[in-house]
């Protein structure tokens, strides 16, 4: 079983949580060659197990497409598309106000819109007050909303959408246009509040 | 009583008479069958038993169930920790935390895609994970939601079973192929540190999981006790990642991307982070920290005398093995070393035993866990000054529960703090 650098590696999960760190390559966790096996056998092969079994199937690029619908917090992902916050308030009371209520404070489900004053944090978790990254929100309504019919937004109403929720947060103006451009650069007042974990057990002081 | 058992014996034998008179009972199998269905008779050596059959089920007076109280899309359901034995969860009775139902998947057309900073993108089905040479361990899955209602003032209600408050947890034989061996197959390119793994429900559950952990000791996991893994607990392939929190552990997976940064997913940003008050938020807490609960006595169950009892219950650590459990029956004054029932496995669940001589009066008893990194179960006061009463997650502070003298046992944490 391979043992991997745990210092190299916490120092990744710093890096990458950085501001902007995911916009630089980080070094490999597996050395100058690139190899991740350069240092024994994983568990579970013995030692002559074969470099490869030739097992599955080859992924075509179409079949990755397809199926590579992730948003990466630098925009990586996000696609052709746009829409304004007016566009949004249409597609918001259509599809999501029956959970979220009219102003996206009242719920039943979680509440969208409202910015404690930090003295209170971290008071409601809405996306102006607890969420970091406003990519998130395409990837996660992209994916899992509206919650009985997921996926049935296409990507200019995915955008609109998340225009208007936004601006009911302050966070863009009412005439703001959200797209693969725009969105990775709206600033998102709690990204600064996040850190790594920093627990690591013993019988240091309790974090 | 004897008179009961005459009556019954006779009520039975007059049944079983007039079913035969009605030729309803053709063969043995007919008989054996009526029996199976009888209530137990007073005296089992005088009748004949059922045959052997192709599915077991349990005890009729045996009947154990998650508590599944929110009939929603996003919910879960709870262990019964007070009914069970051992360490290992029965796999109808693991618990369920899910953010889109539970879908249902064709296992002959489900397929892992893995892709992104690899030499050789590839499609797996089942068949071909199957392949693959397999490992099993048994690893304890832990929601780190799962204890909230022994942190906050507010939630320490008496009148909580251990279910209620600690039943998202649960332990399995996983049985599957390590993560590293599909990643070798595929070629990680240097400067790969994250993965993301997605699964196939309709959330489309998704976490960013950095790589050191997938390549150390993740699993793509397909069997659990013996058989496919159940369809709550992600059939059929499931991410696996010992001792870390149960919601990074994707189930129903379908895709894995290998990239250079976190994707910042809603569950890993806006949820499954811990607010402190300092004003940060701690992100990527994947790993829970030693805890133990006592499962007996606890509220539900009651001492109808004094005299000798065994306190039992179980403890769990994601960062090794339990090296040790304590255990207070007098409200924390005193601690005594419990018994720690073999096997003492890495980021599993131990049973420990404590044999109690109850004097009949109030008191708490509490339990609290070390594991092999020296880390001791915290109070809850001090998890508070560290973390706030408001923090989101990780609630692994010591539980204590109250026998008062009627023998009636309550949880009992609302009344130490």
């Amino acid at each position: 079983m391979i043992r991997f650098a745990r210092a190299t590696a916490v120092a990744l999960l710093v890096a990458a949580c950085q501001p902007d760190a995911q916009d630089r390559p980080a070094s490999s966790v597996y050395g100058p060659e690139g190899s991740a096996f350069a240092a024994g056998t994983p568990e579970g092969l013995p030692a002559h197990a074969p470099a490869r079994f030739g097992f599955g199937t080859s992924a075509s690029a179409a079949r990755i497409a397809a199926w590579d619908i992730d948003v990466k917090p630098d925009g990586e992902g996000l696609p052709a598309g746009r829409g304004s916050v007016e566009q949004g308030r249409q597609v918001y009371m259509t599809h999501c106000v029956a959970c979220h209520g009219p102003t996206g404070t009242e719920g039943p489900n979680d509440r969208l819109v409202g910015a404690e004053p930090w003295g209170e944090w971290p008071g409601s978790l809405t996306v102006g007050g607890y969420w970091p990254y406003a990519t998130t929100l395409f990837d996660y309504i992209r994916k899992a909303m509206p919650q009985l019919t997921p996926g049935i937004l296409n990507p200019d109403q995915t955008y609109a959408v998340i225009a208007y929720v936004l601006h009911l947060n302050g966070l863009v103006p009412a005439d703001a246009v959200m797209d693969a451009e725009s969105l990775p650069a709206v600033a998102m007042p709690a990204r600064e509040r996040f850190v790594v974990d920093d627990r690591v057990g013993g019988t240091g002081p309790l974090r | 009583m004897e008179e009961q058992s005459k009556i019954s014996r006779r009520a039975w034998v007059a049944t079983a008479s007039g079913v035969v008179a009605a030729g309803l009972i053709k063969t043995q199998a007919d008989a054996v069958r009526l029996v199976a269905q009888e209530a137990p008779p007073p005296d089992p050596t005088k009748v004949p038993g059922r045959f052997t059959s192709e599915l077991g089920a349990r005890a009729p007076a045996e009947q154990p169930r998650r508590l599944a109280r929110a009939q929603a899309l996003s919910s879960a359901s709870q262990t019964p920790l007070q009914d069970l034995m051992g360490i290992i969860t029965p796999a109808d009775l693991h618990f369920e935390r899910h953010h889109g139902g539970v879908p249902t998947i064709a296992k002959e057309r489900h397929e892992l895609l893995v892709h992104g900073m690899v030499e050789r993108p590839m499609v797996f089905r089942m068949a071909d994970l199957a392949r693959y040479p397999q490992v099993s361990r048994i690893h304890f899955i832990e929601c780190s939601g799962n204890g909230r209602a022994a942190y906050t003032h507010d939630s320490m209600r008496p009148e909580q079973t251990v279910q209620m408050i600690d039943g998202l947890l649960s332990t399995s034989e996983w049985i599957g192929v390590p993560v590293s061996t599909i990643l070798r197959e595929v070629g990680v390119r240097p400067g790969a540190s994250w993965i993301l793994a997605e699964g196939s429900d309709s959330a489309v559950m998704s976490r960013s999981v950095p790589l050191d952990k997938v390549m150390d000791d993740a699993l793509l996991a397909f069997g659990q006790n013996g058989e496919a893994i159940r369809p709550e607990q992600g059939y059929p392939l499931r991410l696996m990642l010992p001792g870390w929190e149960g919601n990074a552990q994707v189930k129903w997976l379908r895709r894995i991307e290998v990239t250079d940064r976190p994707t910042m997913t809603r569950e890993e940003t806006s949820k499954y982070t811990d607010p402190l008050p300092d004003g940060t938020a701690r992100q990527f807490s994947f790993v829970m920290d030693a805890k133990s609960v006592i499962t007996f006595p606890s509220y539900g169950f009651a001492l109808p005398d004094r005299g000798w009892w065994e306190i039992q219950g179980l403890a769990w650590s994601g960062r090794g093995r339990i090296t040790r459990v304590e255990v207070s029956t007098d409200g924390g004054r005193s601690w005594r070393d419990a018994t720690l029932q073999g096997p003492v496995l890495p980021k599993c669940t131990v049973r420990f035993r404590h044999l109690w001589e109850w004097n009949g009066r109030d008191t708490h008893i509490l339990s609290r866990a070390t594991d092999e990194t020296g880390y001791v179960q915290p109070t809850v006061q001090q998890l508070w000054e560290v973390r706030g009463e408001q923090t989101s997650y990780h609630f692994n502070n010591q539980r204590a529960w109250k026998v008062a003298r009627s023998g009636e046992v309550t949880f009992g944490l609302g009344e130490l703090v």
